[in-house]
């Protein structure tokens, strides 16, 4: 039997993945062992289960090391991999925005210093507005950049905006919601579709 | 396993027998034709230099376009041409260049669905010289023009509906024509197309009482044909390509084993006509660098056999040891010494002694 190879995001979000995937019919308890293993298989279901880095499912998918996976909405505008995007699982849900200093105030004669991780996020959102801006690409602690006066605003994932709160920042624009979606590589949708099609039929039903 | 030299010897062999001439070019192409039509190249990098008398070159990204420049339509009746050439540009996903090995063809003139129905017969026996495990998309960029002209005749919305149809994002498409969308019977219609994964009934019975439904017709009637010599061929809408330049029948070549799209093509009369020609075109490329992903054989060893002789051995003799080892198919590497470093399946040791 020709096994279908699925990339699940490391941490919390891809354990509950793996749990609507089990509910689904496609088990493989061994994931649930405590070991450090890296792949996980269930010849019976047919399925291969792998753990990467959340921002890497895109691209296991795209070059077809996967054949599907679990990748944040985040992450599929940020490197637009060629994949189908077949699914909103409808979770991990949260939002990109923009978001400043609590009273911040815009000043359009001058270029705007944006932090973000997200650079092509930014940049498409900014361009469409017209807005002429500075990007500061960071990898992490977004936050601290307009605090410590190295951006004027940061383009972030805001979840329940408890990190912004306690930071004296605020959500000033929304720019797109976020969730988990399900994608697949092309060219095994097209040898692989009977069962890829069958597992999002049930991921659908959840 | 195929290697790359053995698939364009059998393209070569294949384009030939059905009357296609080889039309070879040179590598380089002046920088402004590519400059003019950017968006019509996978790529938007380009190598560039000057030349001795200071006009601005290229080395070529794209065949197509230099073949379309050439072209003579004083010509009477189909112009059918193939071609196995080098390109440079930057794949997607690559941070450099790379020289890409492509092979195709382009029949141009006044095309008429037998003259389409044996390019794409001529698609679907590349891919099976390739691999018998294959499958052509097909779709038609007049029909999903259509719809989406109805849905919204903006152009950055059509753009958004397109990237959408491309990734079968159903679930977006619904939230985007709903929000926004003009017409929700053309929107239904395009969620239904980019759901298909197979023949044409399901398609005509979607756009039957449709404004395409004659586009549908002749897409259908093509694919038949097609279809009547293959099974590999399949409905599928979210083959798609930019709007400017392809105006009917596109289409994308799958193979088991490869991750991308190996084979690309379409019909292309806007480009034609952006280019102040008046004829209509079809064509496709066949990505020849995609198909060393197959060549798995190749990754695990470097030779079949390793066959060490000395001086006990006359010159004839290890000669025809050799040959008769390679009579299989398999590889020799004649030695006199097993050298480090390599993999192999076996040896044949014949010094003395042994």
């Amino acid at each position: 039997m020709e096994m279908l190879n699925i990339a699940l995001p490391k941490g919390r979000l891809g354990e509950k993945v793996y749990d609507m995937f089990a509910a689904a019919g496609f088990e493989c308890p061994s994931i649930k062992e405590n070991n450090r293993k890296l792949t996980f298989e269930n010849f019976e279901a047919g399925v291969r289960y792998f753990w990467v880095k959340p921002s890497d499912v895109a691209i296991y998918v795209e070059r077809g090391a996967a054949d599907i996976g679990v990748a944040g909405k985040d992450i599929l505008l940020e490197y637009k991999p060629d994949v189908y995007e077949l699914l909103d699982l409808g979770i991990g849900k949260c939002r990109m925005a923009v978001a400043a200093p609590v009273g911040f105030r815009d000043n359009p004669a001058k270029t705007l210093k944006v932090a973000t991780k997200f650079s092509n996020i930014a940049k498409n959102y900014y361009d469409s507005l017209g807005r002429e801006i500075d990007i500061i690409h960071l990898n992490g602690s977004i936050e601290l950049a307009p605090i410590l006066k190295l951006s004027d605003v940061i383009v972030d994932i805001v979840e329940t905006g408890r990190t912004l709160y306690e930071n004296n920042l605020e959500v000033v624009e929304e720019i797109v919601p976020i969730s988990a979606r399900l994608v697949a590589n092309k060219s095994s949708y097209k040898f692989k579709g009977d069962v890829i099609d069958e597992i999002l039929g049930k991921l659908g039903s959840c | 396993m195929i290697l790359r030299s053995d698939a364009s010897y059998s393209l070569k062999k294949l384009y030939e027998s059905y009357g296609y001439s080889q039309y070879k070019m040179s590598r380089f192409e002046e920088y402004e034709l590519y400059l003019r039509n950017k968006s019509f190249l996978v790529s938007d990098h380009i190598i560039a230099f000057t030349d001795t008398d200071g006009k601005l070159m290229a080395l070529k990204p794209d065949v197509t376009l230099s073949i379309v420049k050439g072209c003579d339509e004083c010509q009477t009746g189909l112009r059918r041409v193939y071609y196995d050439e080098n390109v440079y540009r930057v794949p997607r996903g690559a941070m450099s260049f790379k020289e890409i090995r492509q092979a195709g063809l382009e029949c141009i003139g006044e095309l008429d669905e037998y003259a389409i129905s044996e390019v794409l017969t001529l698609a679907v026996k590349s891919l099976e010289s390739i691999s018998h495990d294959c499958v052509l998309d097909v779709s038609d960029m007049g029909i999903v023009a259509s719809l989406t002209e109805r849905i919204s005749p903006t152009v950055a919305f059509k753009a958004r509906l397109l990237s959408l149809v491309a990734e079968k994002n159903i679930h977006e498409l619904k939230v985007l024509c709903a929000a926004e969308g003009r017409d929700p019977d053309a929107a239904e219609k395009l969620i239904k197309l980019i759901s298909l994964r197979g023949g044409c009934d399901e398609m005509l019975e979607i756009l039957r009482g449709d404004v395409c439904f004659a586009e549908a017709s002749a897409m259908a009637r093509i694919v038949s044909a097609v279809s009547a010599r293959s099974d590999c061929v399949k409905v599928d809408f979210s083959v798609t390509d930019d709007m400017k330049y392809y105006n009917g029948i596109v289409f994308k070549g799958f193979i088991k084993g490869i991750p991308s799209s190996v084979l690309s093509g379409g019909r292309y009369d806007n480009l034609m006509k952006k280019m102040g020609k008046q004829s209509g075109a079809i064509g496709f490329a066949v990505y020849l660098d995609l198909i060393g992903d197959l060549d798995t054989v190749a990754d695990e060893y470097d030779v079949d056999t390793v066959l060490i002789y000395d001086d006990s051995l006359p010159i004839d003799s290890i000669m025809a040891l050799a040959d008769s080892l390679r009579s299989d198919g398999s590889s020799v590497r004649a030695v006199r010494e097993l050298p480090s470093g390599i993999k192999y399946r076996r040896i044949v040791d014949k010094r003395e002694g042994r």
